[in-house]
């Protein structure tokens, strides 16, 4: 009994997923922790225009482990992820190889890309601020604002290890050294409203909620709730607030973010994946970010949401992004000391 | 024990040895199995974290370590409290409502603890139907007037993972309470006690062993929660691990740390199980007759049906209610999506292949507790749970490298021998995320059929024997029909919690393979509720089947079902005690 048992297990095992073992055709294979909710149209695109299948794993976190694990044999081509903090993390690891591709060099500004081809951004999200439209009058504001007193429990904001947070706090380590990010950081946590947790959205619903008046987001994030992509509710969240695009306090830009994409070390299907990623910085893609994402193309000449073009003309904080990531590590240490999450 | 299997066996302790032996192995491979990913920790913690533990003992771990502690003394309060009343009420009284609380009571068991956490958020919400609510009978305009407690906070996570793991005790207290001689609490009834004192004196000290072990299987999920934790702002140390993780990207220090709460937990189990030693007998107890129901008052009665319906309120309709809302807007706008079979398939094959192997390893380690006597049987058995006890997400992690190395191996040898190139087999083939699940829940399967054989008296097997029929023809012929319920218990338990299970199916899937609970994921870290909500609907409802198959097989009474001593599947879930 056991054995049949255990061949029938064995059969349905191999029958699960008969249909996704690779096929012999033209194929590219990508290891992503974007949602398939976005990246899925990307690809499809991408299939209909060169007859490359497109084969996906969407990850949440481990990515660079598995791939690393699986060694030479891995069959992954495109590692696409958010937060350029993993994509230099791949690059750290030897997980992938230079590329040189007149298309993405032409496509990619200098600043967003690594300089011998190792990544590249495909799509930019801006760190902005979340204003209440009723209790908050001044839209000018800098990150370091966000730690006047004068905002005294009146702020939210979600976890202060997450990527998207410990980015912004890096880049204030780069650019005022630690001891001055740390106060910053300390008069944040004076002010918060509630525990950091939730996610962006949260914060604006909170905010029409009356829990606070001034939040941290990403811009995206915007243009989902009031685009109505995530039904009615989030709509009013998105209508009850201003988004303020601020720079830190030297005026030169606003923190920005990135999505990006690498070329497996071990790509078996190397040449399909570098025709992926050219693609995915072609126009059309480009505009696919773009519309369906509200994220800020990294491509010239293409325009964002109007959702998103609303919120007013984005000035990058020309801070490097590598060196930024350099202070990452020490951006999350600086949170659990001050105990900003607790 | 050993003198009476001596008697029974006509071919000699030689051969005894030698099928004692063949058990032992064949457990210690399962055995080997389960610990691999616990390997591949060992392997990832043994290449250092440099300065991280420094900074953890400084910053992190004393408050991790209290936020953890206050969680589990809180779910466990709330867990046992629940379990063993709601338990206690529907197997010694009548009262309106009570057949359908029997089963109702286990329904939370298929909400997952994510799913539970975003409902609560979106209908507690200051914005969401409650306030808003109670504030317009109030009303209140300001949504910051009316004080209403946080549900981003400890406490709200007590609440949340105490009202869907409460079920981990229901069923194995009901089972002890349906099984307990009724003579003993008659006894006491006609000394003169009280109802109240009866459950405190008799039946709750004997129960003990059911309740303990249900209660720390409910921890174990609290503990090894991130879903919910994460989302709730509440700084475990599993999302202290998890942080170590993600925002160090430090595997090392993380599996470091996720290896000294592995060490915490097997401790703690194995004090608690010493700490009860002398009352193995409750387990062995056949039962004779079942305890006789008796009526409540009328308005004890109602308080009973309000008790018992009160966590299912919570753990089950509120949740389900909300997703169900949900999915009916986007059917409302978008129709069924064009990928649910697909989901819906790739769920169910991926759990049905994991329940089959897992029930299959599950009996021979039933089978070895059994038969074989030696010194290292009880150690090998308690190993199985090993995968149970780590965030699903390290253990995740901790399978790669050694599967991915046996992959490797395959591959490189296949390509020395014929030439080809096959890649990865095992993961891409989903054998290894079948694997994962079977290591992840291999606890729950062994646990049932362990409690289903031990209600199998010996002297079954030495009737069998002395009439000339050999063990494997006495285990087809006697053991597997007694076991049925038991093994399908056990089955449908492993289903539901494969079919819930997220970060070993996020990490472990081959190319182009989406289930239920990956989109619902997917939907939600984008914010697309409603486009998630008919996948998480799903699962709740394809949980609910199993737990609907479980009451029915469980309370289904007939003149064939009572010739043989029956297995009460819902008790025989129950794990060993």
């Amino acid at each position: 009994m056991s054995f049949f048992t255990a061949a029938r297990a064995l059969v349905a095992a191999t029958a699960l997923s008969a249909a996704s073992v690779a096929v012999q055709a033209a194929e590219v294979n990508v290891y992503t922790t974007r949602e398939p909710g976005l990246a899925q149209p990307l690809f499809d695109a991408f299939s209909k225009e060169t007859g490359i299948t497109v084969n996906t794993i969407f990850v949440k976190e481990g990515l660079a482990e598995r791939v690393a694990a699986e060694g030479a044999n891995s069959p992954a081509d495109v590692l696409m992820v958010v937060d350029y903090g993993n994509l230099i993390d791949f690059v750290d690891r030897g997980l992938t190889q230079p590329v040189k591709s007149e298309a993405l060099d032409a496509a990619v500004p200098e600043t967003l890309r690594a300089p011998d081809g190792q990544w590249f951004a495909l799509s930019m999200r801006a760190r902005v601020l979340y204003v209440s439209k009723d209790r908050v009058a001044d839209t000018k504001l800098t990150y370091e604002d966000l730690a006047d007193p004068k905002w005294k429990g009146k702020i939210c904001i979600r976890s202060g290890q997450h990527p998207y947070n410990t980015s912004l706090i890096a880049a204030m380590i780069t650019k005022d050294g630690a001891e001055a990010a740390g106060a910053w950081l300390e008069g944040v946590k004076n002010n918060l409203a509630r525990k950091p947790g939730g996610g962006d959205r949260d914060v604006a619903r909170d905010i029409l909620a009356g829990l606070c008046d001034v939040g941290v987001g990403n811009s995206y994030y915007v243009g989902l709730m009031r685009s109505g992509a995530g039904g009615d509710e989030q709509k009013a969240w998105g209508s009850a607030i201003n988004v303020v695009l601020p720079t830190f306090k030297d005026g030169a830009g606003t923190h920005v973010n990135v999505s990006g994409a690498a070329v497996a070390k071990n790509a078996p299907n190397r040449d399909n994946a570098v025709k992926l990623l050219e693609f995915l910085v072609s126009e059309e893609a480009q505009e696919i970010y773009a519309k369906a994402n509200y994220e800020y193309p990294v491509r010239a000449g293409v325009a964002a949401d109007p959702i998103i073009a609303d919120l007013g003309p984005l000035t990058i904080d020309p801070t490097p992004l590598v060196d930024v990531s350099k202070n990452r590590k020490a951006a999350s240490v600086l949170v659990d000391d001050i105990g900003f999450d607790n | 024990m050993r003198t009476r299997r001596d008697l029974a066996s006509p071919s000699g302790s030689q051969a005894r040895d030698r099928s004692d032996l063949a058990w032992l192995i064949a457990s210690g491979v399962i055995v080997a199995g389960v610990a691999t990913p616990i390997l591949g920790l060992a392997w990832y913690a043994s290449k250092g974290s440099g300065d991280l533990w420094p900074h953890l003992i400084g910053s992190i771990l004393p408050r991790a370590l209290q936020t953890t502690v206050l969680l589990l003394l809180g779910v466990g309060a709330i867990v046992s409290t629940v379990g063993v009343g709601t338990a206690w009420l529907v197997a010694s009284y009548r009262f309106p409502g009570r057949k359908l609380f029997e089963w109702a009571l286990l329904l939370p068991l298929a909400v997952p603890t994510y799913i539970i956490a975003y409902a609560y958020l979106d209908v507690m919400h200051p914005v969401g139907p409650v306030q808003s609510g109670i504030r317009s009978i109030l009303g209140i305009t300001d949504p910051r007037g009316l004080w209403f407690p946080e549900i981003r906070s400890l406490g709200g996570a007590i609440f949340l993972l105490g009202f869907v793991l409460y079920p981990y005790v229901y069923l194995p207290a009901r089972a002890l309470f349906m099984m307990q001689s009724p003579s003993m609490v008659e006894v006491a009834r006609t000394l003169g006690s009280s109802r109240a004192r009866v459950f405190r004196r008799v039946a709750l000290p004997l129960a003990r062993p059911a309740i303990a072990v249900g209660t720390s299987l409910a921890l174990m999920e609290a503990l090894n929660d991130i879903g919910a934790s994460e989302f709730l702002g509440v700084r475990t140390l599993t999302v202290a691990i998890y942080t170590t993780w993600v925002t160090r990207s430090s595997i090392e220090g993380a599996s470091q740390i996720a290896l000294v709460m592995l060490v915490m937990v097997l401790l703690l189990v194995t004090l608690e199980r010493r700490g009860r030693v002398r009352q193995r007998f409750v387990g062995r107890a056949a039962r004779q007759r079942v305890a006789v129901a008796q009526p409540l008052g009328r308005g004890a009665g109602i308080g009973a049906s309000i008790a018992c319906a009160l966590p299912i309120l919570i753990g089950f309709v509120v949740p389900a209610s909300y997703l169900l809302d949900h999915a009916v807007r986007r059917l409302a706008a978008h129709g069924i999506p064009d990928a649910l079979p697909g989901w819906i398939l790739n769920t169910v094959s991926a759990a049905a292949g994991a329940t089959m192997v897992a029930v299959v390893a599950g009996l021979v380690v039933g089978y070895t507790a059994r038969f074989a006597r030696h010194p290292a049987t009880p150690f090998l058995v308690r190993l199985t749970s090993l995968g149970y006890a780590v965030p699903g997400t390290v253990l995740a992690a901790g399978m790669l490298m050694p599967f991915a190395g046996l992959d490797n191996l395959i591959a490189d040898g296949w390509r020395t021998v014929t030439g080809d190139r096959i890649g990865l087999v095992l993961s891409q083939t989903g054998i290894v995320l079948i694997i994962g699940y079977v290591i992840r829940f291999l606890a729950v399967s062994t646990g049932g059929i362990e409690a289903g054989l031990t209600k199998i008296p010996p002297s079954l097997d030495m009737a069998a024997r002395s009439l000339g029929s050999r063990p494997a023809r006495t285990v087809a012929t006697v053991h597997i029909p007694l076991l049925r319920p038991a093994i399908a218990a056990a089955s449908l338990l492993v289903f539901v919690d494969c079919m819930k299970e997220l970060p070993l199916t996020l990490l472990l899937r081959p190319f182009n393979f989406e289930t239920l609970s990956t989109t619902v994921y997917a939907e939600a870290a984008r914010g697309t509720y409603e486009d998630g909500a008919i996948a998480a609907l799903m699962i709740v409802v394809a949980g609910l089947v199993p737990v609907v198959l479980l009451a029915r097989t469980s309370f289904r009474e007939g003149p064939k079902a009572s010739r043989r001593p029956r297995i009460d599947p819902i008790e025989a879930v129950a794990p060993a005690v």
